[in-house]
C-alpha cells in the first residue's frame, strides 16, 4: 500500500472534522428525516409544473401539431430547440463522471452523483421533444429497426435522425447503469443502518444484496473504469450526432464542419452551469457546504469559463467563413441572425453566453455563490438562445423569398418546455430525498487523503526534506501512525 | 444454503486491517471474505485474490455489438431491402459509423453490467448475511470459518491480538437466498444473532 498523501496547498475537498461515520450520518441523514417545508412547496410546484405539461402534450397530441406555432418553412420551433437544449445539459453529468474520472480529478467525488441524476433526468426530458413532434405519436415505435407487416421496411440507416435515436437511447441506457451501479454500495449502507421496516425492504431490494466484500469492490472498481472509457467517447459522439442533424443538411447556417466540436463544448458549458443551479440549492438545503464546497464550485466555474470561451470563438468562426465563403446565402443567413427580425435573440445569445462568462476570470467571482448561482441561469438563458438562433433564424427565410415567414410559439408549445421542468425538477426533488446526493463510499475513499482533519495533519509532511518523505513512502506502511488524523 | 460458523473480526481502520489480513494469512487461516465500506485498494492484493477479467468481457461484448451493427445494417442495406438514400450507395459504410460505435458501447455496457451482477451474486431480491451491522458505515470486517479441526476460543483469541476492535463467533449463511431484507431468517433467530 502506499503512503495516502496530498500537499497542504491543495485545498481541501471535504471541509471539516470528519471520520467515516460522520459523513455516513451527514449525508444519509437528510433521507431518514421528514422533509422541510420547502421540499413540499418545490415538490407541489414541480408536479403542477408536470401537470400542465401534461394537459399541453395531449392537447398537441389530440388537435394535431397545427396547435404548435411551426409553419412550412420553420419546422422546427421550440421543441427542437427544447431537443438540443435539454440533451446538452446533460452532458456535464458524465463529463463529471466519466471524463474526470479517467483524469484523476479528485474533485469529481462531490458532485458527481448529483450531476449524473441530473443527466439522466435531463435526458429524459429530451427525448419527450422528437417523440411528441413526431404528431402520430402512437406510431413513434417505426423509428426502431423492427420486423413489421410494411415489407418489412427498415428505418434509414443512413439518416442523422436515426443515429440520434441509437446515441439518445444508448446515452441514457450507460448513463444509467453507470450512476446505479455506484449506488449500489449506498443504498447498502442506507439498508445496514434502517430502523424501519419499510427503509429495510425498499432499501434491501434497491441495494441488490450488496455486502461489499474485496472481490465486489475490486470488480465494481473494474466495471466504473471500462464504463467511464465507454461514456467518454459516447458523450462525445451524442452532441456530435445532435449537431449532425443540421451539419448533415443543406441549409445556410446549419451546413458547417464546425458543429460537432461548438456543438460538444456548448452542451458541457451549459451542462455545468445546471450543476451549478441545482448543487447550490442542494447543498444548502441539505446542509451539504462541507462536501460541496466552494472550491467544487470553483472548478465548476473554471470550466464554465473555458467551455465558454471555446463557444465564443465558434460563434466568431462562423461569421468569418460565411463571410470567407463568399456565398450570398451564407452571408444573408448570418447578416440576419444578426440584425434581421430576430436579432435580440443573438444578442441574447452573445451576451449571456460569449461575454458574461468572461467575469469568471475574477476569483473573487467564481467563489461567490450568489455570483456563481445568476451566473449559471443566465447561461443557461443564454444557451437556450443558442439552438433558437440556430434553428429559428437559420431557417425562417430560406430560398423562396415568397415562403418568408415569422416563428412564434404558442401556449401548448410553451405549457411542453415548462411541463419538461416539471418532470426534471418532480425527478431531482424525489431523487434530493431518496437517494444519497453525494456518493457516499467515494467520499471515503478520498477522505484521507483529501479531508480537511486529515490535510492538516501533512503539514510536517510538507516540510520533510525530500530523502525523508522518499524514506517514509518505500518504507512499512505498519508505522505510517504519523499519517493518523490530529485527535479532538 | 450452507449454513457455517465464522470467526468475525471488525477493525476500526483500514490501516489495522492491512497488517491484520497479512498476520491472519500467514498464520494459516483461511480469510472467508473481508467486507469494507468503501473500495480499499490493495486489499485483494494482501488477500491474495487474482485480478478481475470483467474489462475482457466488456470487450468481447463491444465487439458483439460491432458485429451486430454492421452485419445487420448491411444485410438489409444491401440484400434485404437495397434503396436509394440522398445518392449513397447501398453499402455506405461511413454513414453507418455512427450506430456501429452507438452498438458497441451499448453492448458492452450492458453486457458488463449483467457480468458484474452474475459474479457478485447481486439482484434486486437477493439476500447476504450482514456479519457486522456498520460494515458499510465505518467498520472493516473479516470473517474466518471455523470447522471442525480448528478451536474457536483461539481463532478469536487470535482474531483479538490482530488488533479488531470486536469479535465474535457468528452462525450464518455463506452464500446468498432470495429474501426479504426487513425478515429474520429462521437461522438467525435460532442462533440469536
Amino acid at each position: 500500500m502506499h503512503i495516502k498523501y496530498e500537499s497542504f496547498v491543495r485545498e481541501p475537498l471535504v471541509d471539516g472534522d470528519k471520520d467515516y461515520h460522520q459523513v455516513s450520518e451527514d449525508i444519509i441523514s437528510p433521507i431518514e428525516r421528514k422533509p422541510g417545508r420547502m421540499w413540499y412547496v418545490g415538490f407541489i410546484f414541480s408536479l403542477l409544473l408536470l401537470g400542465y405539461g401534461i394537459f399541453s402534450v395531449t392537447w398537441a397530441v389530440y388537435w394535431g401539431l397545427g396547435t404548435w406555432g411551426v409553419n412550412r418553412t420553420v419546422g422546427w420551433g421550440w421543441d427542437i430547440t427544447n431537443f438540443v437544449w435539454w440533451i446538452g445539459i446533460g452532458h456535464a453529468g458524465t463529463l463529471i463522471s466519466a471524463i474526470l474520472l479517467l483524469f484523476r480529478q479528485g474533485w469529481r467525488t462531490g458532485v458527481n452523483r448529483a450531476a449524473e441524476a441530473m443527466t439522466i433526468f435531463a435526458v429524459m426530458c429530451a427525448g419527450q421533444f422528437p417523440i411528441f413532434h413526431m404528431g402520430r405519436v402512437w406510431d413513434g415505435f417505426w423509428v426502431l429497426p423492427l420486423p413489421n407487416t410494411r415489407g418489412t421496411l427498415w428505418p434509414n440507416f443512413d439518416s442523422p435522425l436515426l443515429w440520434d435515436v441509437f446515441a439518445i437511447s444508448t446515452y441514457f441506457t450507460v448513463s444509467l447503469l453507470f450512476w446505479y451501479s455506484g449506488l449500489v454500495p449506498d443504498f447498502a449502507l442506507i439498508r445496514d443502518r434502517a430502523k424501519t421496516k419499510f427503509r429495510k425492504m425498499a432499501y434491501g431490494i434497491a441495494s441488490f444484496g450488496w455486502t461489499g466484500t474485496a472481490k465486489n469492490w475490486q470488480r465494481a472498481e473494474a466495471l466504473w473504469l471500462v464504463l467511464a472509457g465507454l461514456s467518454t467517447p459516447l458523450v462525445l459522439s451524442v452532441h456530435t450526432i445532435v449537431s449532425f442533424d443540421f451539419a448533415t443538411s443543406v441549409i445556410p447556417g446549419w451546413h458547417t464542419t464546425i458543429f460537432p466540436p461548438y456543438f460538444v463544448a456548448g452542451a458541457v458549458f451549459s451542462g455545468f452551469a445546471m450543476v451549478n443551479t441545482l448543487l447550490v440549492l442542494t447543498r444548502k438545503i441539505l446542509h451539504l457546504e462541507e462536501y460541496i464546497t466552494i472550491g467544487h464550485l470553483e472548478a465548476m466555474n473554471k470550466i464554465i469559463l473555458l467551455t465558454g470561451s471555446i463557444v465564443g470563438v465558434a460563434y466568431l468562426t462562423e461569421l468569418f467563413i460565411s463571410w470567407y465563403s463568399q456565398s450570398w446565402g451564407e452571408m444573408a443567413a448570418f447578416q440576419w441572425r444578426i440584425m434581421g427580425p430576430y436579432w435580440w435573440s443573438y444578442w441574447a445569445m452573445m451576451s449571456c453566453n460569449v461575454v458574461s462568462p468572461q467575469l469568471f476570470w475574477v476569483k473573487k467571482f467564481r467563489r461567490n455563490v450568489p455570483f456563481t448561482f445568476v451566473m449559471s441561469i443566465v447561461v443557461n438563458i443564454g444557451m437556450w438562445f443558442e439552438r433558437f438562433v440556430i434553428i429559428v433564424t437559420s431557417t425562417y427565410r430560406d430560398w423562396v423569398p415568397g415562403s418568408w415567414s415569422y416563428y412564434s410559439p404558442t401556449w401548448p408549445e410553451v405549457g411542453f418546455y415548462l411541463g419538461t421542468f416539471g418532470l426534471f425538477f418532480t425527478c431531482y426533488f424525489l431523487f434530493a430525498k431518496y437517494f444519497p446526493v453525494v456518493a457516499v463510499h467515494e467520499i471515503k475513499f478520498i477522505l484521507k487523503t483529501s479531508g480537511d482533519n486529515y490535510k492538516r495533519g501533512m503539514e510536517k509532511i510538507d516540510n520533510q526534506s525530500t530523502e525523508d518523505f522518499i524514506h517514509i513512502a518505500t518504507t512499512h506502511h505498519d508505522e505510517e501512525h504519523l499519517l493518523e488524523a490530529p485527535h479532538h | 444454503m450452507a449454513i457455517k460458523k465464522f470467526a468475525v473480526a471488525a477493525y476500526d481502520d483500514e490501516e489495522v486491517l492491512f497488517p491484520a489480513v497479512k498476520k491472519v494469512r500467514s498464520s494459516g487461516y483461511k480469510i472467508h471474505d473481508v467486507y469494507t465500506p468503501f473500495a480499499v485498494h490493495g486489499l485483494d492484493e494482501a488477500m491474495g485474490l487474482k485480478g478481475t477479467d470483467l474489462h475482457i468481457a466488456g470487450f468481447i461484448y463491444g465487439l458483439c455489438g460491432t458485429s451486430t451493427a454492421v452485419g445487420f445494417i448491411s444485410w438489409i442495406f444491401t440484400s434485404d431491402w437495397p434503396i436509394i438514400y440522398g445518392g449513397k450507395p447501398h453499402f455506405a459504410l461511413p454513414a453507418w459509423i455512427p450506430i456501429t460505435f452507438e452498438l458497441t458501447v451499448l453492448f458492452a455496457a450492458v453486457g458488463m453490467t449483467l457480468t458484474f451482477c452474475y459474479l457478485n451474486q447481486i439482484m434486486p431480491g437477493v439476500k447476504k448475511h450482514i456479519f457486522h451491522p456498520r460494515q458499510s458505515d465505518d467498520m472493516f470486517v473479516m470473517a474466518i470459518e471455523i470447522n471442525s479441526h480448528m478451536s474457536e476460543q483461539e481463532t478469536v483469541a487470535f482474531l483479538k491480538a490482530t488488533g479488531a476492535k470486536e469479535v465474535n463467533v457468528q452462525v450464518a449463511e455463506a452464500g446468498w437466498w432470495y429474501g426479504r431484507w426487513d425478515k429474520k431468517e429462521p437461522y438467525e433467530l435460532a442462533a440469536g444473532n
